[in-house]
């Protein structure tokens, strides 16, 4: 089942199943938010097809935003109402609201229920504004850039909140410029740059898509050896067998393999280099 | 209808939990009218065959308060909410756009029906009575009134860029006319010319229905070719609302 196919941007298709994190992966100024605004009904596209919950969001009604929710990339809090406050007044906006204590209770606030949100930590406003986009219980919930700016623990907290929507069924729809965001959290990770697709896949699948050499690094008499490797398994054993023969230590042995990280700069770095090249030829 | 109600009920949590509302829509008239009613007691203003100061400042200060309740309130809440996100987020949801608009329309009306309840006892205190007989012309003023510069303050926020210009720029607006329509020095006292100019703007014919209102000395007590001066910047306000209002934030 697919919740859209969009021409946009240039030229980006995208398909999301339902009741998958689906992260939409690329750097800032990639078009990212502008794709995800098309898809929430904030921005008109200029051509292309477009379809979210079976309706054209550009077109969609009440009905249809029944059954969305939208997380903005900033979007601060009515700084006087409280936690439980500002959930009760988003839930007057929806037919079936899911209820405020549930809601509370998925975001991790029940200390902070009576708390105004102006005097929440950033991540607990953040948790709050997910909250706001999950009181009408919608089947999709659009994520922009959930973490930007976050500390490492509140990024955590964000991350499991997050991680509870694909246990409730939802179809999450991430964007995110951290490859480590989409890697923890997502089933399938499209990344974009300079406005094109750059690769898709599940995370492993990118990770190993580009991941040809394996990297070996030791000290040898002081001197630090690397070794690219095809074949890990054998150059390893071969190095090992005849380390113990020697009576060699080895210092500092360390094998890699190029994590998504790599793989996700490698991939925005050449899309940015085609497009500088394309703009600089007369 | 439910949920208008409900969106007007976190209106008005809103409006008195936050400071400078408070203190802007609700102290600053006060404080005013205390200040010029005890500088100016005593004396008489030479309008209407002369009445005392107090009778004067009463309804001149519920102007500036029904104007402050209603377009400088509307216009500085609604630029920060939009900055902030706030609106563009409401959108988002199946909320109307009509019931957050009437929400926020009633919520400035609600506070400036209550200025005038403020206001009027407060003027008791000093002597300036209450014209009781003349309520239904005072309300139909006011609401009038209030609708029209709800519009305008709705209208102005499209001129308004930022959270940081949204006072100066109200402000830069409105204070001028509250000297040059006679809301703080009697009209008495105001150089030739300067009520002639005044009277280009809204500002100016409110506070004129608005006296012809309250205050029983003479005229009628409906100004109708004020009011409709008044409704008709409501309406260009509406129409300017209407094409150039945004919901989503100017920076970033």
């Amino acid at each position: 089942m697919s919740y859209g196919a969009t021409e946009a941007v240039r030229g980006i298709d995208l398909d999301v199943h339902r009741g998958e994190v689906f992260a939409f992966l690329g750097p800032n100024g990639a078009g990212k938010t502008t794709t995800v605004e098309i898809l929430e009904g904030y921005r008109r596209r200029s051509g292309g097809e477009v379809t979210v919950l079976g309706e054209d969001p550009q077109r969609a009604g009440r009905e249809w935003r029944e059954r969305i929710g939208i997380v903005l990339q900033s979007g601060r809090l009515d700084p006087y109402l409280t936690v439980r406050e500002s959930l009760d007044l988003y839930a007057g906006y929806f037919r079936k609201p899911r209820p405020t204590e549930d809601v509370i209770a998925l975001i991790g606030l029940e200390g902070k229920a009576e708390e105004r949100a102006g005097r929440l930590s950033g991540g607990q406003q953040r948790r709050l504004d997910v909250g706001m986009a999950l009181v009408g219980d919608p089947e999709l919930l659009f994520l922009d850039e959930p973490t930007t700016g976050f500390d490492p623990s509140a990024r955590r907290q964000a991350w499991d909140v997050i991680a509870g929507l694909r246990d409730l069924g939802k179809t999450v729809f991430l964007t995110t410029h951290y490859m480590d965001e989409a890697q923890r959290l997502a089933d399938r990770v499209t990344i974009i740059a300079a406005g094109r697709i750059v690769a898709r896949g599940t995370p492993q699948d990118l990770g190993e898509r580009e991941s040809g050499e394996t990297t070996i690094r030791y000290r040898a008499a002081g001197e630090e050896v690397v070794l690219q490797t095809q074949t890990p398994v054998q150059t390893l054993h071969e190095l090992t067998a005849k380390a113990l023969a020697n009576g060699e230590p080895l210092e500092g042995l360390e094998v890699t393999r190029p994590s998504l990280e790599d793989v996700y700069l490698e991939l925005t770095d050449r899309a940015n280099g085609a497009v500088e090249q394309e703009v600089s030829q007369p | 209808m439910n949920m208008l109600i409900h969106q007007l009920r976190y209106d008005q949590k809103a409006f008195w939990r936050n400071p400078a509302s408070v203190f802007f829509t609700v102290m600053f008239p006060v404080i005013l009218f205390l200040i010029l009613a005890v500088v100016f007691s005593g004396e008489d203003v030479d309008v209407r065959g002369g009445i005392d100061a107090t009778t004067y400042y009463v309804p001149a200060i519920m102007s500036l308060a029904i104007i402050s309740a209603t377009m400088q309130t509307l216009a500085m809440t609604l630029v920060i909410a939009r900055e902030d996100g706030r609106l563009k987020r409401g959108r988002g949801t199946p909320m109307p756009s009509w019931v957050f608009i009437a929400g926020r329309i009633g919520n400035s009306i609600v506070v400036a029906l209550m200025m005038l309840i403020l206001l009027a006892a407060i003027g008791a205190l000093f002597g300036a009575d209450v014209p009781w007989d003349r309520l239904p012309a005072i309300l139909l003023t006011l609401v009038i009134g209030a609708a029209s510069f709800c519009c305008l303050g709705i209208a102005l926020t499209a001129a308004i860029p930022s959270q940081d210009a949204a006072a100066a720029i109200v402000n830069a607006l409105l204070l001028p006319l509250y000297f040059l329509s006679g809301v703080f020095i009697p009209e008495d006292q105001l150089p030739d010319g300067v009520i002639a100019f005044a009277d280009l703007f809204p500002v100016r014919h409110f506070f004129d229905a608005f006296f012809d209102a309250y205050v029983p000395a003479g005229g009628s007590a409906v100004s109708w070719d004020n009011l409709a001066i008044v409704a008709l910047w409501g309406a260009a306000g509406l129409v300017l609302a209407i094409r150039y209002f945004r919901w989503t934030p100017r920076s970033g």
